[in-house]
């Protein structure tokens, strides 16, 4: 009738390179945005999954984040401020063969759409979620979001903003979620590594992608980012390995009397790598200590903080899509409970017989 | 003894001279405890097998348990039946059962004069009397002189009957509606053994099934044999000219979902319904949940945006997407209906209207949300809105929805109401297999040689193509961005947006085409005064204009289903009577589009109390203007 038969093979008969991914659309952020390495990052990781175009699905909220499903060649949904995860929801429970990807920025996803977040997270909806945080309202033009840190001077906060911010990782954890991953937009290696990570788990994956806003909040996570600070100020966490960082002379060990993490110094007269924790990413504490720490004292950590998988919303509905409803069906459910027969004038009427209850 | 295997004695014995009624209203009312709801229920099942036709009114308090005995705690049902065409729940019981003095207190000024009383005398004392604000005893300063009274410790009776079986003093007390049902179906000739067969089927083989059958059992017996007077009970009601078939009865809820379901089908369509939970329309996802084998994928959403942004997802992926709730949350979702709009997705909402605004009155019936169905959107957004006339009505009124939003591929708000969804009337149910299918087609599948354009209309119809994710070679982006004409990319060209606005507008419009055109429901197609309505003011038009016409008036009854976009004849219609007469349950909003659309001097009876028109409002609306103009 109107069924399209789908393709059967989850990944590409011929491999298809980056640019296979790629519309025709011109893309149209700032010259210098860090959305254009976030781009290209999920094309080559596509690329490499052997993602079928046809099967992938981009669906965003608003703001500069937002205008990603345009520049991919799979199917996109550029949807409403803060409902893309809403309205994901539902094009996988409908189709549960696509992968889904949620493109969503730190004022869509956490601030107009932070109910909708906190929801598809707990629910465990099988999709990925990638939040560009720039800690900024870029799209218009410049306002403090919900990320930006005390003092942020913006149009909205010409005197420096006041409020705290939320960190996106932590209200992840706080809310469910199984999978939970960090990076940097410019750092392509890495960021390409962990968008495949949240690509092959099931159940919601939570990626914030830190992304520099050339315009508006230039240079914010210069602090770890920079040439000078990468190597001091970043802790790619890998599981099963120790986490060190600063090329392996530092490490991080935990305080027991107050239980925080802190750093030691590996080697040459530092308390050696015997007391250096080891990443392991099932452990939800540890990736809750490890998600709070904040440069300078402490170095930024990246990568897969948290994977600890669960059934999905899917898995636990049942997975497979429910079928047309039947003539057959229908009629049954119709025909549940009391019903009687009326027959023609004068004969009155009479009960169903007890097979239609 | 096993009570439920011992066949209900035929009353015969002691039987009154029963006088024959054209129809009969009867209103039960009494705590939120006393099981009212069950009462009526099982009333208005055991009246249909019984042949009449017949229409109810569920009438609860907000409050889920509200304390014992307060008259805002006092829960009641109405029923009317006949042996004619039954088109609305009554206007003034005929009998009113007052389960206890707050019922009496909340229900005697709609009993009517000369009606009759039942009352249950245990439920009457100083306290009971003094928490339901009355200062003396009604049964003894007069004011109940006007009623033909029956009082019974219908309490103590039911002990009495459920003594044998061991219950609590409670659990004996809550057989108390049982009793009250067996003296009522003794009054009007009623047979007890489906209720029986139920009450089986639904406890099992239990003490509590015994004590509620012997209760029922008792109440029957009572009036087989108490000295009650043969003018006071004993009506006999013939049965009603009903087409043949097999029948069950529906609330609107139901016919609702069910309806959905169906024309899912009709459509060759999977449903994804997504709603959040608001009074009063949880029932239809409740519904539809215990429906899940037969196509229906649900979700209990987190909050209203999110359960119309679901159906929206569910829809791009190739579902027929249905969202649910009343008038604030319908607000809540407006924004996400105007992305269907541009992203020109099927996409069902249904308002069970209540009254508003804001909190309003959660339990009331209004129809005050077509204005908010027609314009409730920013931009210029139109949507097909459609409008149920009855519970029953609700079936058919879904099934048009799904046809319309999945042929024109644009959203669809469904107008239902508190009184329509909660209410019951008979339905003779289809066979799905007889329906007219309208089968959706997606676009097919291609190699990608050429570009797919998903913004290229198809001329009949002004539909773009729906091509869900997951179809090879078809691979496009959408959105809420104006969109540039067949190819669908990001357009701002100011030429652009002025024809997609045209496109959408006149896609809608010309459903005008597609649908019946407008005959009157009663009455000629000119004359001096039409009476135009939508939605559940259907029964009360419908009864007072057919009264009317029977004593000789030339009025018409035209009910509308379609209000936008309006059947392409309507306006030529109602420029053939001298009057144009709009009874609404609102400020006048139907009214103010007729008049707009169409330059009409058309009139408003307006009516926005939380309760439905009585019929008698309106034949005193169409007389007033029948006389006027002569």
């Amino acid at each position: 009738m109107n069924v399209v038969a789908p393709v059967a093979s989850p990944v590409s008969p011929t491999p298809l390179k980056p640019s296979d991914f790629a519309s025709d659309q011109e893309v149209r952020w700032c010259p210098g945005c860090g959305d254009y390495a976030i781009l290209k990052a999920v094309q080559k990781a596509l690329a490499d999954l052997g993602a079928r175009p046809e099967k992938t699905v981009f669906v965003s909220g608003i703001g500069c984040s937002s205008r990603f499903p345009y520049y991919m060649a799979t199917y996109g949904f550029h949807t409403i401020h803060g409902r893309a995860p809403a309205i994901a929801t539902g094009v996988k429970m409908t189709n549960p063969e696509l992968d889904v990807w949620v493109v969503t920025g730190d004022g869509d996803g956490l601030s107009i759409g932070g109910n909708h977040m906190l929801h598809v997270l707990r629910r465990n909806v099988d999709l990925q979620i990638l939040l560009f945080n720039n800690e900024i309202y870029g799209l218009t033009k410049g306002q403090y979001s919900p990320t930006s840190r005390v003092g942020t001077r913006s149009p909205s906060s010409p005197g420096g903003s006041i409020e705290d911010p939320v960190s996106p990782v932590q209200f992840a954890l706080g809310a469910g979620a199984r999978f939970i991953a960090r990076a940097i937009d410019t750092q392509q290696k890495h960021l390409i590594a962990v968008l495949k990570a949240a690509q092959a788990h099931r159940g919601a994956s939570f990626v914030e992608i830190y992304q520099n806003c050339i315009v508006y909040n230039d240079e914010v996570f210069a602090e770890f980012t920079g040439r000078n600070a990468a190597e001091q100020q970043q802790l790619l966490v890998e599981h099963g390995k120790p986490l060190v960082f600063a090329g392996g002379r530092k490490g991080l060990r935990l305080n027991h009397r107050d239980l925080s993490l802190e750093v030691v110094e590996i080697g040459e007269g530092g308390s050696g790598a015997a007391e250096v924790l080891v990443h392991d990413e099932t452990n939800r504490t540890l990736a809750s200590l490890l998600a709070a720490m904040q440069p300078p004292e402490m170095p930024v950590a990246l990568g897969v903080l948290y994977a600890n998988p669960q059934p999905s919303f899917g898995e636990r509905r049942g997975q497979a899509p429910r079928p047309v409803a039947t003539a057959e069906a229908l009629n049954k459910v119709l025909r549940r409970g009391d019903t009687w027969v009326v027959s023609a004038p004068g004969e009155g009427t009479a009960p169903a017989p007890a097979g239609e209850a | 003894m096993n009570i439920l295997s011992t066949k209900s004695a035929k009353p015969q014995a002691r039987q009154p001279a029963r006088q024959e009624l054209e129809s009969v209203v009867v209103r039960f009312a009494g705590d939120s405890g006393d099981g009212i709801q069950v009462l009526g229920a099982k009333f208005a099942a055991a009246t249909a097998l019984a042949g009449n036709d017949l229409a109810t009114f569920p009438d609860f308090p907000a409050e889920i348990r509200a304390p014992t005995g307060t008259t805002y705690g006092v829960s009641a049902f109405q029923i009317n039946f006949g042996g004619r065409s039954i088109k609305t729940p009554g206007d003034a019981p005929d009998v009113l059962v007052a389960m206890n003095p707050a019922a009496l207190k909340v229900e005697l000024p709609n009993l009517r004069t000369g009606g009759i009383l039942i009352l249950d005398t245990g439920s009457f004392s100083e306290r009971t009397l003094r928490k339901a604000g009355y200062v003396g005893d009604p049964r003894a300063d007069g004011s109940l002189d006007a009623f033909r009274r029956i009082e019974i410790d219908i309490s103590a009776l039911t002990l009495e009957a459920v003594k044998p079986l061991g219950l609590s003093q409670k659990d004996a007390l809550r057989c108390k509606n049982m009793w009250t049902l067996g003296l009522v179906y003794w009054m009007y000739g009623r047979e007890r053994d489906a209720t029986i067969a139920w009450m089986k089927q639904r406890y099992g083989d239990t003490p509590i099934a015994e004590a509620n059958v012997a209760a029922l059992n008792a109440g029957h017996a009572y009036g087989e044999t108490a000295e009650l007077s043969g003018d006071l009970v004993g009506t006999v009601l013939p049965p009603a000219p009903i087409a043949p078939g097999l029948y069950r009865t529906v609330t609107g809820s139901e016919a609702l979902a069910w309806g959905l379901m169906t024309g899912a089908h009709l459509a060759g369509l999977r449903l994804f319904f997504s709603s959040y939970p608001i009074t009063p329309a949880s029932p239809v996802l409740h519904i539809l949940t215990a429906n899940r084998e037969a196509g229906v994928e649900t979700l209990q959403a987190e909050d209203e945006i999110a359960a119309v942004c679901a159906a929206i997802g569910g829809s791009y992926a190739g579902a027929l997407g249905v969202t649910s709730s009343s008038g604030p949350g319908i607000a809540l979702k407006a924004e996400a209906i105007g992305l269907a709009v541009a992203a020109e997705l099927p996409l069902i909402v249904i308002d069970t209207q209540r009254a508003g605004p804001s909190t309003g009155m959660p339990t009331k019936t209004e129809q005050s949300d077509l204005n908010l169905a027609m314009f409730g959107r920013h931009g210029e957004s139109p949507v097909v809105v459609l409008a149920a006339r009855s519970p029953s009505d609700c079936f058919d009124t879904a099934v048009e929805a799904v046809r319309l939003a999945s042929r024109y591929m644009t959203p669809v708000m469904l107008l239902s109401d508190g009184y329509i969804a909660n209410a019951a009337q008979p339905w003779r149910i289809p066979e799905v297999d007889g329906l007219p299918g309208f089968p959706v087609r997606f676009a097919e599948p291609h190699d990608g040689e050429r570009d797919f354009l998903p913004y290229a209309r198809d001329p009949e119809t002004g539909a773009r193509p729906w091509a869900p994710p997951g179809t090879p070679g078809l691979e496009h982006r959408i959105g809420g961005i104006e969109k540039g004409e067949a190819t669908g990319h990001i357009s701002y060209d100011p030429k652009n947006h002025q024809r997609m606005v045209d496109a959408r507008a006149a896609r809608i419009e010309g459903i005008a085409g597609d649908i019946p055109p407008q005959r009157p429901e009663l009455g000629n197609d000119r004359g001096p005064l039409a009476v135009v309505g939508w939605g559940s003011t259907y029964g009360p038009i419908s009864r007072a204009v057919l009264v009317l016409r029977e004593r000789g008036h030339d009025v018409a009854h035209i009910h509308l289903r379609h209000l936008n976009p309006f059947p392409a004849n309507l306006g030529e219609l109602l420029t053939g009577y001298d009057r144009v007469l709009v009874p609404e349950m609102n400020a006048g909003q139907l009214v103010t589009l007729l008049r707009a659309r169409y330059l009409l001097p058309a009139e408003p009876l307006t009516k926005v109390t939380g309760l439905p028109f009585k019929i008698e409002e309106i034949q005193h609306a169409i007389l007033e203007r029948l006389e006027k103009r002569a």
